[in-house]
This record gives C-alpha cells, structure tokens and sequence, in this order.
C-alpha cells in the first residue's frame, strides 16, 4: 500500500507529549492505522508512557491500559484471555514496549505469553537504549555506543532479539522500521490477520538518545538498512523472508554501505571520530555486522 | 448443600470456581499447588468453564490478573511466600488501580534458609499494598470467607482487592469436613461481576498514565476511604452469609467467651483456633479469659480494640515479626490503644518458621501474661533457645 493509500483515521493525536523527531510517534500512527479502533493497548514503562500525556488527558483514541515495566506481555495475557471470555475476540490486544521492556526486563513475560501462545500483537520499538529514563544501556545497544551508563562506549554487542523470539516458533514474526511506512503498516496489518503470538520489532532512531538531528530520525533508519546494521525481514510459519533493501542487500544485487556511514551522524559514536579516529573499533563494528550478514547468507538466501 | 471433607487448598479451589470468575492467573509454589491443581481438576471435567492462564511467574500472574480485571472480568489467584514477594509490586498496582481481584495466600515462611512451614511473615509484608487482609482458621471458613470476599471486593464502595489468607499444611493439606452450598446459592448471595470502568474500545480511556500530585493524593485518599467503608461492609456481608447459611465466623474479629472477660488473648489462623481449646481450659480454672481471634487485618479493626481494651487485659500472639520492632498485630493493637486505654499489653513472639504453638503453649502464655506486673512489656520470644 502506497503512503497516500492509508488509513486517514489517526488514534494517536496531535499535541501528545513526545520529543520533536521521536520515531516513536511515527511508528505509532502507522501501527494504529493498520489495527484501527478495535485495538486495546498494554503499555509498560517507555517513552509512551509519557506520550501518552499527563491524566487527566490522553493522546490515544483506543483504550490504553499502563502495566509495569516488565509486566506488558503477562498484563497483555489476562487482556487477551478477558476478551475471550466476553466474546470480543475480535479486538486486537497490542502489547507495545520499548527495548528495556522487551530485551532485558520484560523478556520473562514475553517468552511465557509467546511459548503459551497468547493472541496478540507485541511490538517492540527499539532505540536501542534506555530513553525513557535518559538514555542509558540496554540490551539492544550496539557495541561502542555512549550512554550515561557506558560512558565510554558499550564494550559490549547487543543480543539477537528477533533469534530469541524465533526459537518460540510463533505464526509470525517481524523487523522494520520507522523509515520503511509502507513495509512496517503491511507487516502490522499482516499480523492482525494472524491468529495466535505475533511479535515485530521497530528500528526507532531517537534524536535526544543517539545524539544526531531531529530532522535526521528517517535518514538514520534508512542507513541503518542500507549498512546493514539493521534488517527488515518477517518469518512466517519458521520460514524467514528479507524484504525491502535488505532482500537486495541479502541477494548481493547492492553493497552494503560501510557502518561508519550511519554511525558518523551519531553523537553516541562520537569517541570514535574524535580526537582521532578509532579504528580498531570502527572495525570491530564492521565484522560486527558482516558477520551477521555471513549468517544471514548461510541461512536465508 | 453437601458436605466436603478435604484440604482446605482443594476446598478453596471449590470456592474460587463456585465464584465463577472469568479469568484465574496462577503459578505454583508450594504448599499452594494443590489449591491451582484442584482448579486445574475443574477445567478438566468441566466443572469451570473460564478462562485458566498458567502463567511463568507470581508477578506475571499478577498483572495477568491485572490486565483481566481491568477488561472486566471477575479474577482469582493464589501464591505463597516466595510467590507473594513476587508480586509484590504489582500487588500495589491492583490496589491503585482498584480492582477487585481476589487471592489465597497460603502463609509459609520466607527464606533462606527454605522451610516451607506457616508464618505470617509473607503476608504481613503486604501490609501497606492497599489489599484487604482476611486470616482463616478453618477449611469452613476459607470457603465461605473465598465467596463473600468477591462480594466485598466488588462492592461500590470498596473496590478494592482482598487477600484470603489460611496457614500452610495446617490448614492448606489437612482435611476437615466443610458444607459447600449449591451453585444456585451461590449465585444468589454472588451476582455477576459488573464493573464500574473498563477497557472499552467504544469508550477509549488511558488508564494509569502519568498523573499530577493533586490527582494522586485523591486516589491514595479513595483507597484509604474504601478500606474504611469495608470496616462497615465485612460486617454486612458476613451478617449477610448468615442469613443465607447459617454460618458466622466472626467479622472483622471473632469473640469467644469475650462478655465477662479481665483477660482477652487475640491470635490469628490456625493458633486462633488452638486458643479455643486454650481458652476452654483456663476457664475451667476458673480464670476469666476469653478469645479475639483477628480475622481482619487491612482494615485494622481499631475501634473493637479499644472496645476490649475498656474491660480487659490484652494478651497478643504474633506469628510474625517486624524485625527491629515487634509483631505486626502487636504493634497495631498498641497503636490503636496510645492515648485512650492504659490497659496492660503483652505481647508474645511463637510459631516462627512453622514451630508448633498447642494449646498447651498458648495456656502457658496467658498465664505468664496474667502473672506478670508489667504494664508495657516488650514482647517475649516464646519457647525460644528452652526458655519461654
């Protein structure tokens, strides 16, 4: 579906409480108007959260229920199965969290709603830190990056979240990102026609947390694909498809772009430029991302 | 109506389904497992046709309890120490969130080292989450107490969730006969859930978002307010079950032989049942005693305490203790005593990590209470390294 093809209806309203540039809002619009009005939302602690506005307001015209931090897949659970009950099995339950939420705290009840095969949507938008409480580490954080809890840089890489989710043999799972509207409202509304867990994951490049210009939070999610450092890809039924400029990355009919393109924006990368440059990490990163891709071609292609 | 003779855990399974709710969340943890085995039991023949998430862990039995309440559906879960610390986050969360939920905690002591014997120490560690607290004493008792919470949790002026809480092994795995009304019964003193807000996709509402100050004082306010008003509602409701069965645990307290008494002991669970044949004896050497079994907790029955305290000494058996100060209960009666009753307050420390506390044990306590000249005694560890 082309962008001027969907949906005019908006559930998340203007005058909402996110940054200027926040890719979260972006991927919320279109994550609402591919599930539409019939949707309840379980929010833990995130950034949406504050989104959300201060009560007794709201920025969502779909009920939104708040859960603590690691709770949004086990609170999501009771949602989905209330529902059943009352015979309203026809509105989706919509688990939405941040990466904290979903690779560290809240992956106990993520793996349990999944491996219980709970009916519902649970989307991660992953910035790859801790924004909500001011950019610190989380499992998601690339290797090298500044947080004000890895102050000089990660020394760690990130974990492979969409492999986690994969070893549950879900209906259906996915990656995208904010850059990519049509790819990510297909996906979503894909998902909703699928009954049983659907997990996708969102790129969400965020201007305060990674340090580069609000006006930049597409271009560095369009980068992120183009090097490689991100992938869009959906698995169905345990079987993977690439799609989009990662399908043309995977199938060699373009090069990736080197990770210094993407990252050099960044002012989280930042000691890795100035006062001069660092190399050896720079390169670390590299085979960091050329080995996945080493992977991805053994396995998918 | 028929009579039950099992466990109370398999007799609380009884009551929980009997109750009908739409959604039961749990997780196992001993001795607790065969009260969620027995509703297991129910789903397999049919007997409750809700919803069963076995869920990962306490706390996501919790907020799995949360995310069905707040849809509207009526909820029931249970744990165990451990399983309640767990929770104990979201414990808060249904509390502030004011949802009925209602949940057995079957009380066994906290490690390490791991005993899986009764105290209370699980329990009173909730005491500040903002649940009703109910303590049982027997498998009659867990039923009853099970059905009439749903209706007091329920009710417009309360809101709120109850914690039924009954001793681990003594009164969890022992059997004891117990009448189990019919379903119809049931039905009548228990109508449907019907919820006063709910996640609704026709009535778009954000609950739980980022709230001010002033809005946030009105809501600890609600709960303090509604935990008053079931001072008032216990009472009804058990005046209530009476009416319909027959059968009167007491409300928020049970008074036994408590009319002519100089001295008043006031237990909890299974050793507010021991006290009975405690009290039976001292009374027949002529010593005028009487019993205040505490079933109430949350709210704190301030008012009957000091009620007692006008005509008697007070004797307090914890089985808890709030280390660097005293037991719980013991405290509280103290609390709701200063500055109107100067009466005497002994306090004894027993049945830490599951010791046994007999009859015989408790009379010897009374007595030592009654001996003793002091007006504020600091509470005694009783049995504790030999001595008493």
């Amino acid at each position: 579906m082309a962008l001027k093809d969907l949906p005019i209806e908006e559930c998340l309203f203007q005058g909402n409480a996110a940054c200027p540039g926040c890719p979260a809002t972006i991927a919320l619009r279109l994550v609402l108007k591919a599930l539409g009005k019939n949707t309840i939302m379980v929010v833990p602690a995130c950034c949406t959260a504050v989104i959300e506005s201060l009560y007794p307001k709201t920025s969502f015209d779909v009920p939104v229920m708040n859960i603590a931090f690691e709770a949004a897949a086990a609170g999501a659970s009771g949602v989905e199965a209330s529902l059943r009950q009352q015979g309203k099995e026809d509105t989706t339950v919509l688990a939405w969290a941040g990466d904290g939420g979903t690779y560290d705290i809240g992956i106990q009840a993520l793996s349990g709603a999944l491996e219980r095969g709970t009916n519902f949507i649970y989307i991660c938008y992953n910035n790859q830190i801790y924004s909500n409480t001011g950019v610190q580490r989380s499992g998601a954080t690339p290797y090298s990056a500044w947080t004000t809890t890895t102050v000089s840089g990660k020394t760690e890489f990130y974990k492979e979240m969409g492999d986690i989710v994969r070893a549950h043999h879900i209906p259906y799972s996915a990656q995208a990102c904010i850059s990519q509207p049509e790819d990510l409202y297909r996906k979503v509304q894909k998902a909703k026609g699928i009954k049983g867990p659907k997990y996708i994951e969102i790129l969400a490049p965020c201007p305060p947390g990674w340090r580069f210009s609000m006006d930049l939070t597409v271009e560095m999610g369009d980068l992120a694909i183009e090097t490689g450092a991100w992938t869009l890809y959906e698995c169905e039924n345990d079987i993977v498809t690439f799609n989009g400029k990662s399908k043309i990355l995977l199938e060699g009919k373009i090069k990736r772009k080197p990770a210094e393109e993407w990252i050099k924006h960044q002012g989280r990368f930042r000691h890795l430029f100035v006062p001069k440059k660092d190399e050896e990490k720079l390169k670390l990163i590299q085979q960091h991302i050329d080995k996945r891709w080493e992977r991805y071609q053994k396995e998918f292609l | 109506m028929t009579i039950m003779i099992d466990t109370g855990n398999y007799i609380a399974a009884k009551a929980a389904v009997m109750a009908r709710p739409q959604v039961v969340a749990a997780y196992p943890i001993t001795p607790q497992t065969t009260l969620v085995e027995g509703i297991a039991n129910y789903v397999a023949n049919g007997e409750y046709k809700g919803e069963y998430i076995c869920v990962e862990s306490e706390h996501s039995a919790m907020a799995a309890c949360i995310g069905a309440s707040e849809t509207g559906s009526r909820t029931f879960t249970a744990t165990s120490s451990h399983g309640l610390l767990l929770m104990h986050e979201m414990l808060h969360w249904a509390s502030l969130a004011r949802l009925p939920i209602v949940m057995c905690n079957i009380n066994r002591v906290i490690g390490p080292g791991w005993n899986i014997w009764t105290d209370e120490n699980d329990s009173i560690a909730q005491r500040d989450t903002g649940w009703i607290q109910f303590y049982c004493s027997s498998n009659q008792e867990i039923f009853d107490t099970i059905i009439q919470s749903f209706k007091i949790a329920e009710h417009e002026k309360i809101v709120l969730p109850v914690m039924i809480n009954y001793n681990a092994f003594i009164l969890s795995h022992t059997s004891m006969p117990a009448d189990i009304p019919t379903q119809k019964e049931i039905d009548d003193f228990l109508p449907p859930f019907k919820p006063h807000w709910k996640l609704d996709v026709n009535n778009p509402v954000t609950h739980g978002n980022i709230i001010g100050t002033a809005y946030y004082e009105h809501i600890r306010k609600g709960m303090q307010d509604a935990q008053d008003h079931a001072k008032k509602i216990i009472k009804d409701v058990a005046k209530e079950w009476e009416r319909q069965f027959g059968r009167h645990h007491g409300d928020l307290i049970e008074y036994y032989h408590c009319d002519d008494a100089e001295y008043i002991l006031i237990s909890t669970g299974a050793i507010g049942a021991e006290s009975k044949a405690a009290i039976n004896n001292l009374r027949k050497e002529g010593i005028k005693i009487g019993l205040a079994r505490l079933r109430v907790f949350r709210p704190f029955p301030e008012e009957e305490i000091r009620k007692l305290a006008k005509q008697s000494e007070l004797i307090v058996i914890d089985r808890n203790i709030s280390i660097g100060s005293n037991g719980a209960f013991y405290n509280e009666i103290k609390s709701a005593l200063y500055g109107v009753s100067d009466t005497k307050v002994t306090g004894f420390i027993a049945g830490l990590g599951g010791k046994d506390v007999p009859y015989h044990d408790i009379e010897t306590m009374c007595k030592k209470a009654i001996k003793s000249k002091k007006v504020n005694n600091s509470q005694i560890w009783f049995g504790f390294d030999g001595g008493e």
